[in-house]
């Protein structure tokens, strides 16, 4: 039931014939629209230092749709998300060879700005990581980084972003006590609202919910299901029933390498590659 | 045994053992000068007692017991001391005698054994005087231009009323000598500098000599005025005479101008001793030093200590962390950095008494005479900045603490979790706005810390400060009310230093052993007191960016 409600709504927006969507992989289930495309990945070979962690990753990453990435510790999903908005800036060691279009514009150009490219493409880390200020502050940083003073705008930002996380009616009494005094769920939660404040295109989760408990991770899982309304979500997740449940098209990685990329719900019932079948049975390794 | 040993058993004694040394060692420390420093303002009792050492006349001995110890019979018998053969040990008892004026000499050993008995009469009287130190007597009769206004009964309410004038007397004379002469002089020399200036510049013209004048003289006119009305305070002064009884019996004529306060120990009751206590300790902290330094208060010295403190903080508070921030966050890992990184870390093992040379060197004659040629040509050949003062010493003391507000600035910076940095950049915040917005507020605990350590290592250095600015009497304080009112070329008081000069310089080491612990004392409670400040600040802001993973 599911599979087809998501069909229907991918094919109202699809339209007609567009670039194949999982080229380099070795299915092709449907194709997509080109505007339906919001970011796509080019022969992305990442190294560290001399270990190669990324090997010639390709993928097309569908507008205002959730893409997961599965696979086993150490495979590089969280390397590649964090290639998304160059986050693997900060790792002196860190060379990246190939592209990451945005847009039809490399992210990767040396005239990027990179905190510009952050901007639209937002995140949000494994571990709840709010700032040590009042939880106001913590949603309106990344508008008093772009320079918004004016009051009414800010209050008016901070209240939608909390609102849309479903936090409202649990802080709106103390948004200007600190934020290190909400739950980790909260905490998660407000750290989302922190991020879709700015407005950004792309949302990244870095397994968002590992830290969590199960009733937190039911409401990010709900959350992220009304998110993807607005943003396209990539998200990368060590729990494969959570991919099935929220996201749309999911991508197996192993050892650096996407070894298939597709619909979910064809990943999970029907997969192209015997590896992959291995490690969504539980017989990987 | 061997099932001792492997208990652990030994550890635990042993690491316990240290610690209870180590405390015992802490806490004696602090119970000395806390006794020692407490007791120097309490109002000890007059002994009256006669005293004859064998072959001599009996004499009439007046003082207060400073401390008694014990000797060995033969030690006594070798100096020459005639103690029968058969006695082992003498007591022996260091008395106060004061009156340094009339015998010569205000301590005095003796003996036991040729005591008679300590008697404390009611009327025996302390003088603290402004000059000869203490005074110890029986007041006699009261004088006023020479003719005896009370004697007897009424005799000591009388005297404590005219003691109470001239100290208003000395507060006005005082008041006008500091505030009034004191702004006169600095706007005299104020023309001075600006006449000779516009010499130097060549612009002088009639008119402006002119004008010179005429302020010079009208600072005259004001100046002759307070003079006059100085004079006439002086002869007020000399107006009242106190006649007292010394322990030899005769008379002596003192000014009661001369009397700073006067008591009757053996006449008090426990609250007066006690108000009498409060009131001393008030005055020491209070009070500007006579005497050289050995009477009278400390306060030049406490100021210029806390001044200087603080301007020291000032500097090395902003340098230690911006440097500490740029070999943290921008300088390229690597051996360079880690060269640069030793070389500060040793800075700090550096002796202190080096930075005072370095400072004198380099701070006061390189750099302050260049600021001398630069800035203030119409002084010279007298220097302005080119001689030791309060911002060299500050400055010299920052070089010092340097490397403690780096080191814990860099371990306030390391330590902050990765997480926040990442959240702050994938908002689309620069390097420099993560830092200045997230990462510095953090780590600002951290930097107190750094604070709080240079602060207790600065406010005791005494070696370096000889030389870049701490003097034995300063005659301003750094702070007054005539513009900048900061003045960072002034030299200073300091009580580290004023330790040294009242114990180890001064004329009379007896005298001034009760105010070397007093002064010990103000200095660790003026540290502890900046400390606690810094503590509560540090604390504050640990409440402020409690992070959760703290």
């Amino acid at each position: 039931m599911l599979t087809e409600t998501r069909m229907n709504q991918s094919n109202s927006t699809a339209t007609g014939m567009g670039t194949g969507l999982f080229e380099g992989t070795n299915r092709q289930i449907r194709s997509l629209a080109h505007e339906d495309i919001a970011m796509t990945v080019e022969n992305l070979d990442l190294y560290y230092g001399e270990t190669q962690a990324l090997k010639s990753v390709s993928l097309k990453i569908p507008r205002q749709r959730v893409t997961a990435f599965i696979g086993p510790s150490g495979c590089g999903k969280s390397t590649l998300l964090r290639c998304f908005n160059r986050m693997n800036d900060l790792v002196e060691s860190c060379h990246i060879e190939g592209a990451i279009n945005l847009h039809d514009v490399n992210i990767y150009r040396r005239d990027t700005d990179v905190a510009e490219l952050r901007r639209r493409v937002g995140m949000v880390f494994q571990k709840p990581n709010p700032f040590p200020k009042s939880i106001y502050e913590n949603v309106a940083y990344g508008l008093r980084l772009q320079g918004v003073k004016n009051r009414r705008v800010l209050d008016e930002v901070v209240e939608q972003s909390i609102k849309a996380v479903g936090l409202w009616d649990e802080v709106k009494d103390r948004l200007r006590s600190n934020a290190f005094g909400l739950s980790g769920g909260q905490q998660q939660r407000l750290v989302i609202a922190r991020a879709i404040a700015i407005e950004p295109e792309v949302i990244l989760l870095d397994e968002p919910t590992s830290a969590l408990d199960p009733i937190s991770t039911a409401k990010i899982e709900e959350l992220i299901e009304e998110l993807k309304q607005r943003y396209t979500i990539l998200i990368v997740t060590h729990n494969m029933q959570q991919a099935a449940r929220v996201s749309d098209y999911t991508a197996y990685m192993y050892l650096g390498e996407v070894v298939e990329h597709a619909d979910t719900m064809d990943l999970f019932t029907n997969p192209g590659q015997k590896a992959t079948e291995d490690y969504i049975t539980g017989r990987y390794g | 045994m061997r099932e001792w040993w492997k208990s652990g058993a030994p550890w635990i004694w042993l690491n316990g053992g240290a610690v209870t040394i180590s405390m015992l060692m802490v806490f004696g420390l602090i119970a000395l000068i806390l006794v020692r420093g407490f007791g120097a303002f309490w109002p000890h009792p007059v002994i009256e007692t006669t005293y004859q050492a064998p072959g001599t006349d009996p004499v009439t001995v007046i003082g207060e017991l400073r401390r008694s110890e014990q000797l060995t019979g033969a030690a006594m018998r070798d100096a020459g001391v005639d103690i029968p053969e058969e006695q082992p040990l003498v007591t022996r008892h260091l008395i106060k005698l004061g009156n340094r004026d009339v015998t010569g000499r205000d301590f005095s050993y003796y003996i036991d054994d040729f005591m008679g008995e300590w008697r404390y009469p009611a009327e025996a009287t302390v003088l603290e005087r402004r000059e000869w130190g203490d005074f110890f007597g029986i007041p006699r009769r009261l004088l006023e231009q020479g003719q005896v206004v009370a004697e007897g009964d009424g005799l000591w309410e009388e005297f404590q009323l005219r003691v109470a004038r001239v100290n208003d007397l000395w507060d006005e004379i005082r008041g006008i000598e500091r505030g009034e002469i004191g702004r006169i002089n600095f706007q005299l020399e104020r023309v001075r500098l600006d006449e000779r200036r516009a010499e130097l510049d060549g612009v002088m013209t009639e008119a402006m000599r002119d004008q010179f004048a005429q302020r010079e003289a009208a600072l005259q006119a004001q100046y002759s005025e307070l003079e006059q009305r100085l004079n006439a305070l002086y002869d007020d002064l000399e107006r009242d005479s106190i006649v007292m009884q010394e322990a030899g019996g005769s008379e002596v004529t003192l000014r009661v101008a001369d009397v700073v306060k006067a008591w009757q120990p053996n006449d008090m009751s426990l609250p007066a001793k006690v108000g009498f206590y409060v009131r001393d300790f008030l005055d020491f902290i209070g009070g500007y030093p006579r005497e050289a330094n050995t009477e009278g208060g400390i306060f030049p010295a406490i100021f210029g200590t806390v001044v200087m403190v603080l301007v020291m903080s000032v500097i090395v508070t902003p340098f230690g962390i911006l440097a500490a921030i740029y070999l943290r966050e921008y300088a390229r890992q690597g051996p360079i950095l880690k060269m640069v990184r030793i070389s500060v870390y040793n800075l700090a093992g550096v002796p202190s008494i080096v930075f005072g040379v370095f400072g004198l060197g380099f701070f006061v004659y390189f750099l302050g005479g260049g600021i001398d040629r630069a800035f203030f040509p119409e002084a010279l050949p007298s220097p302005t900045f080119g001689t030791p003062g309060l911002f060299w010493a500050s400055l010299t003391l920052a070089l010092l603490t340097l490397p403690v507000v780096i080191v814990s600035t860099e371990e306030g910076l390391a330590r902050i979790p990765s997480t926040i940095r990442e959240g702050s950049l994938s908002l689309g915040a620069t390097k420099g706005e993560t830092l200045w917005k997230v990462v510095v507020p953090l780590a600002s605990p951290a930097m107190m810390t750094g604070l709080i350590l240079a602060i207790a290592r600065a406010a005791g250095e005494v070696a370096p400060l000889m030389l870049v600015g701490v003097v034995k009497l300063a005659p301003t304080l750094p702070i007054d009310g005539n513009f900048p009112f900061i003045h960072l070329e002034r030299k200073i008081m300091h009580l580290g230093f004023h330790i040294y000069d009242v114990g180890f310089q001064s004329p009379h080491a007896e005298a001034a052993e009760q105010l070397v612990y007093a002064t010990a004392l103000i200095l660790v409670l003026l540290i502890v007191t900046l400390n606690l400040t810094a503590i509560t600040i540090r604390n504050h802001l640990r409440e402020k960016y409690r992070a959760e993973s703290d």
